[in-house]
């Protein structure tokens, strides 16, 4: 960068003509310009001095007041150093887009938060994606509300400068971009919606975040941590995570960062690990397991009711430092990763007159002794790097001889400056290690508080009443991607009405009960079935043999297919029926002795067809659902799949009643759930619907429809058969789209209670 | 028939470790005639050992390796149809059953019920062998004995022995040698050195950890046993491992990951 005078050179006259460039009248102006003007000519060239002055020069003439003047002068050296001056002419086409649009109010943050999004971008992302991404929010959100144009701002914009430096310290411009596309998406016509999305507020603004932020997901990365516990420890914990992420980084004072550690509640572990020093993600995750697996292996509690807290320090130090040995003979290869993630404080870092300098020391200590330094300058550290080794050298050594050798170390080492108020905290932070909870007892722990502690849990499960909501995402057509834990589902038992009921819609069809019978008898599994015809076989077939020998006398080719065998033909087969219980089953129809509701029709036919399943001893379960937004699916148990088909289950029947929509994603994704949990050999999810899928809160016809195609296919994936009998006569145009090949719409809907069992036994023929 | 029971020999002595006392056990059930079954997963030298004792014992021995499509036929033999006449073909079963061999049927479960039913006449104090089909009721020679083994890992209700087919068997229960006996066995098996044998080892011992975890079965011996012989020659040992242990195994990401992590932790 070119530098014509030295800061402390400003000129009179440089000033003045400056001002002068600048021509703004706006008193707050004057006392930061001098300063301002002193820090652009230390970042810009000539040229560069003259358009910063040219630039302020318009915002102090666009009628905001000062803050766009006053944030620009003071924020721009800092952004050419960043990204470099010659960035001036897209920042200025910006903001002029934010003045011509309603959106001048955004015109200060974001310039107030440009700075630091440029030292966020330097690393590699041009500032130009940036400003057009933007624009582009600007465009997609302003005005749009009633369809009047532009002629409202952007009610999210401004929040989403305030936010840009957090979103930009933990997504690429890829995911930042993702981010804002989902927002834009959902939120674009309700203004407080999308103001806690972009403020990072809303629940599904997190989740999204979160979603597209770079790094090792702990959620995303939960089963392989789990099997490598297994398989190279031998052990088994629940995850819980905390919050290094948006959380984290949002808060106002930045706390002492927080550590894993290991209680009866579970492993804690940080929800998102960055690839550091060479150790991926996932490798330090491994790590800071493998340092936990091994205090659970090779430490035993200590108390610490006679150890001040500095020798608890030094103690846990000692400690940690042989469970990592211990690690390493065992798994060598966690050597390279111990030392890549463990920190290396300077030697002479911490200064004993002004700091508390022990636990910087021990830090010192700690990384020698993970280097088995032997020729380290410090006497006191080679002297202990011996002790320790001599320690270790002819077995594991144990928790009390490391606390043994801490105290000694704390004895030899004492300083004056370690009782200073101020800990030297640089460089000491070994974040793979837990905060070792589980290496204290405490004798004077009261009974009380004991107790207390151990019933914690029981408090935790006593609202077990109503189910927590499950939560499945949805698919976004527009996106190509799903939107994560976008749907709550509660389930619950459907309520009981008057079995007499079912019984008599049962007795109406006895006639097509005998028919049913006839061919389910057909498909009862039976023990044997002889296969004939076979090259190769259990018996000969005496018939097919002679035959074939007559022919084979008589000089024709005979059949060698003269042998028969038998097949055992089980039915390993389990089957969940789900219906739609959507307000549309309330619809009337035509059907042989007056009209009847759909409703009436399928419970007729869904009698039918458990009672048929009850005859094969299939495992069957039915369920219905019904939607209210995306917030409220319900899912309702009828009959569960050992349940036998008797009066509790018809007396739910019974009470089967038509509301609501029909969000059948959610619903297909929670069936398929009890489904993938049977063992069965086969899985058959059977859909019975009556119309196309919709809810109140979605105006887009396609994207339930895409939703429901969706999660056919991760249906599909887990070996899960569906088969969908819809009852609308126009579900030719979608329902072909959703279940491809396996559906039948059935159009004579009165002839329901014939075809479902007819229907069942074909596709289990 | 001698030159029927010499193809059958086992001539040199095969290698194998004892796990416990199971030669002596084996060489007692031998003396009384009394049939033997094998349980253990695969893999684990169940084959191995009675190949050992087999030649210790100075039998031939006729394996059949069972299958779905088996039939009754397959094991105790058939017409074949020849232009003009028929000509009965001893199955492997009347075979071992002439000549006094042991037979062996490995993976006894994978048969169907009704094949497994011919053995029982064999399997009792009768030991005799039934040939319907011929009107030829064979009484086993005095040396003859039967053995089966089984994987109680596969165990599903389709696939199960059935208890009068059990019962009618005195059973070894196999698992994978201990830690010490594993390396010693892939030692001398594959002639690499103590150590890295140990450290495999220690690899199969984390797979097999993972049983019922997404994996079916943990890494066999003799998967070891192909893993130390890749060392062997010269094969680096990561890449031997991944090979050998892990990619036979499973196509389950998190697993292969976990599992290759273990051997990079493992050979530094
Ligand atoms: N005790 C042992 N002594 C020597 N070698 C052994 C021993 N146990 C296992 N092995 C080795 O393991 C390999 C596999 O053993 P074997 O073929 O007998 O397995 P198996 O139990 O019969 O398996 P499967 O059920 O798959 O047939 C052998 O080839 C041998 O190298
Ligand atoms: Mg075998």
């Amino acid at each position: 960068m070119l530098r014509n005078e030295t800061p402390a050179a400003l000129s009179a006259e440089r000033l003045a003509a400056g001002r002068a460039r600048l021509d703004c009248r706006l008193p707050q102006v004057d006392g930061v310009f001098a300063d301002c003007l002193r820090d652009a000519l230390d970042a810009l060239s000539p040229a560069g001095v003259d358009a910063y002055l040219d630039c302020a020069r318009f915002l102090g003439r666009i009628g905001r007041g000062a803050e766009p003047v006053l944030a620009f002068l003071e924020e721009w050296p800092a952004v050419a150093r960043s990204v470099g001056e010659q960035a001036l002419p897209a920042v200025l086409a910006t903001l002029q887009s934010f003045h011509k649009s309603p959106n001048g109010k955004a015109i200060a943050p974001f310039l107030q938060s440009l700075a630091a999004v440029s030292r966020r971008l330097a690393a590699g992302e041009p500032l130009q994606h940036y400003l057009d991404l933007t624009l582009r929010l600007l465009e997609q959100t302003s005005g749009s509300i009633h369809g009047i144009h532009k002629s409202f701002a952007s009610p999210g914009l401004p929040d989403f400068l305030v936010q840009a430096p957090t979103l930009l310290a933990s997504l690429s411009i890829a995911g930042l971009k993702n981010w804002v596309d989902y927002g834009v998406r959902n939120y674009a016509t309700h203004p407080e919606r999308q103001r806690a999305y972009f403020g990072l507020q809303s629940a599904d603004s997190r989740a999204v975040f979160r979603r597209e932020r770079h790094g090792t997901l702990l959620v995303d990365h939960e089963r392989q941590l789990d099997l490598y516990l297994r398989a190279l420890w031998g052990e088994q914990a629940l995850f819980v995570p905390y919050a290094v992420g948006i959380e984290a980084a949002s808060l106002a004072s930045p706390m002492p960062p927080a550590q894993p550690y290991d209680d009866a509640g579970g492993i804690r572990l940080p929800d998102v690990l960055d690839d550091a020093h060479g150790v991926s993600g996932i490798d330090r995750y491994r790590a800071a397991l493998a340092h936990i697996a091994g205090h659970r292996r090779w430490s035993t509690p200590l108390f610490a009711d006679n150890c001040s807290p500095m020798q608890r320090l030094a103690i846990e130090t000692f400690e940690d430092s042989r469970i990592d040995t211990l690690v390493v003979r065992r798994y060598p290869g966690m050597q390279r990763i111990f030392r890549a993630l463990h920190p290396r404080p300077l030697a002479g870092a911490c200064d004993p007159q002004r700091f508390s300098c022990l636990r910087h020391r021990l830090a010192v200590l700690s990384r020698a002794l993970l280097d088995g330094e032997q020729e380290h300058s410090d006497a006191d550290v080679r002297d202990f790097v011996a002790r320790f080794r001599q320690a270790l050298a002819g077995g594991d050594a144990s928790s009390q001889a490391m606390a043994d050798l801490a105290l000694a170390y704390v004895a030899r080492t004492r300083r004056q400056g370690d009782q200073l108020p101020e800990v030297y905290f640089t460089d000491t932070l070994v974040d793979y290690r837990d905060d070792n909870r589980p290496l204290w007892r405490f004798r004077e722990r009261s009974d009380d508080e004991e107790m207390f502690a151990e019933n914690r849990p029981a408090a935790a499960t006593a609202e077990i009443d109503r189910l927590p909501p499950r939560h499945y995402p949805e698919w976004d057509h527009h996106s190509q991607s799903y939107r994560p834990d976008w749907v709550s589902l509660y389930e619950s038992l459907h309520p009981a009405g008057d079995a007499a009921l079912i019984d008599r819609l049962l007795d109406k069809h006895a006639a097509l009960a005998r028919r049913l019978k006839r061919l389910l008898d057909i498909l009862k599994p039976q023990e044997r079935v002889r296969l004939r015809f076979q090259e190769e076989g259990s018996e000969l077939d005496l018939d097919v043999a002679v035959r074939s020998l007559i022919d084979c006398r008589s000089g024709v080719t005979p059949d060698p297919r003269i042998n028969m065998s038998h097949r055992s033909n089980g039915r390993n087969l389990s089957v969940l029926l789900l219906l739609d219980l959507s307000q549309s089953l309330a619809d009337r129809v035509r059907s042989g002795d007056g009209e009847q509701t759909v409703l009436e029709l399928s419970q007729e036919a869904v009698s039918l067809l458990a009672w048929s399943i009850d005859q094969l001893g299939d495992p069957f379960a039915i369920a219905g659902f019904h939607s209210d937004t995306r917030h409220d699916v319900r899912y309702l148990h009828l009959k569960g799949s050992s349940e036998p088909w008797g009066d509790a289950v018809k007396r739910r029947l019974a009470a089967m009643q038509a509301g609501y929509s029909t969000r059948i994603g959610a619903a297909l994704r929670h069936a398929a759930h009890y489904l993938a949990a049977s063992s069965a050999e086969k899985k058959l999810l059977l859909v019975l619907t009556d119309g196309q899928p919709s809810d109140v809160d979605v105006s887009d016809d396609r994207l339930l429809i895409e939703d429901a195609r969706k999660a056919v296919g991760e249906l599909d994936r887990q070996g899960i058969f569906s088969y969908c009998i819809s009852l609308d006569a126009r579900a030719d145009e979608y329902v072909g789209h959703i279940f491809g090949h396996r559906h039948s719409v059935i159009d004579r809907i009165e002839r329901l209670p014939q075809r479902l069992p007819e229907l069942f036994m074909a596709l289990t023929r | 028939m001698t030159a029927d029971s010499e193809q059958y020999r086992v001539h040199r002595e095969p290698f194998y470790r004892q796990q416990g006392n199971e030669v002596a056990l084996y060489a007692a059930a031998y003396a009384a005639r009394l049939p033997v079954m094998v349980k253990g997963p695969t893999g684990c030298g169940k084959s191995r050992f009675i190949e050992y004792m087999a030649w210790k014992l100075g039998r031939p021995l006729i394996t059949v390796a069972c299958n779905e499509d088996m039939t009754a036929s397959d094991l105790v033999g058939r017409y074949l149809l020849e232009a003009g006449s028929t000509r009965w073909l001893d199955g492997p079963l009347t075979t071992a059953a002439r000549i006094g061999a042991i037979c062996y049927l490995d993976e006894i479960v994978e048969a169907r019920q009704d094949t497994t039913v011919v053995i029982h006449p064999l399997t009792d104090h009768r030991r005799t062998l039934p040939l319907d089909k011929r009107g030829e009721l064979l009484h086993a020679h005095a040396d003859f004995q039967l053995v089966i083994s089984y994987n109680p890992g596969y165990q599903s209700l389709m696939k199960d022995l059935k208890q009068s087919t059990k019962q009618r068997f005195t059973a070894f229960d196999f698992d994978y040698p201990e830690a010490e006996l594993e390396a010693t066995i892939l030692a001398a098996e594959s002639g690499i050195e103590r150590t890295t044998a140990a450290q495999l080892v220690s690899i199969g011992a984390a797979a097999r950890r993972l049983k019922g975890h997404g994996l079916d079965e943990g890494v066999s011996t003799r998967l070891l046993v192909y893993a130390a012989t890749l060392i062997r020659h010269g094969v680096a040992a990561g890449d031997a491992c991944r090979m050998a242990l892990v990619r036979p195994i499973t196509d389950d990401r998190d697993i292969r990951d976990t599992l290759d992590h273990a051997i990079d932790a493992t050979f530094a």
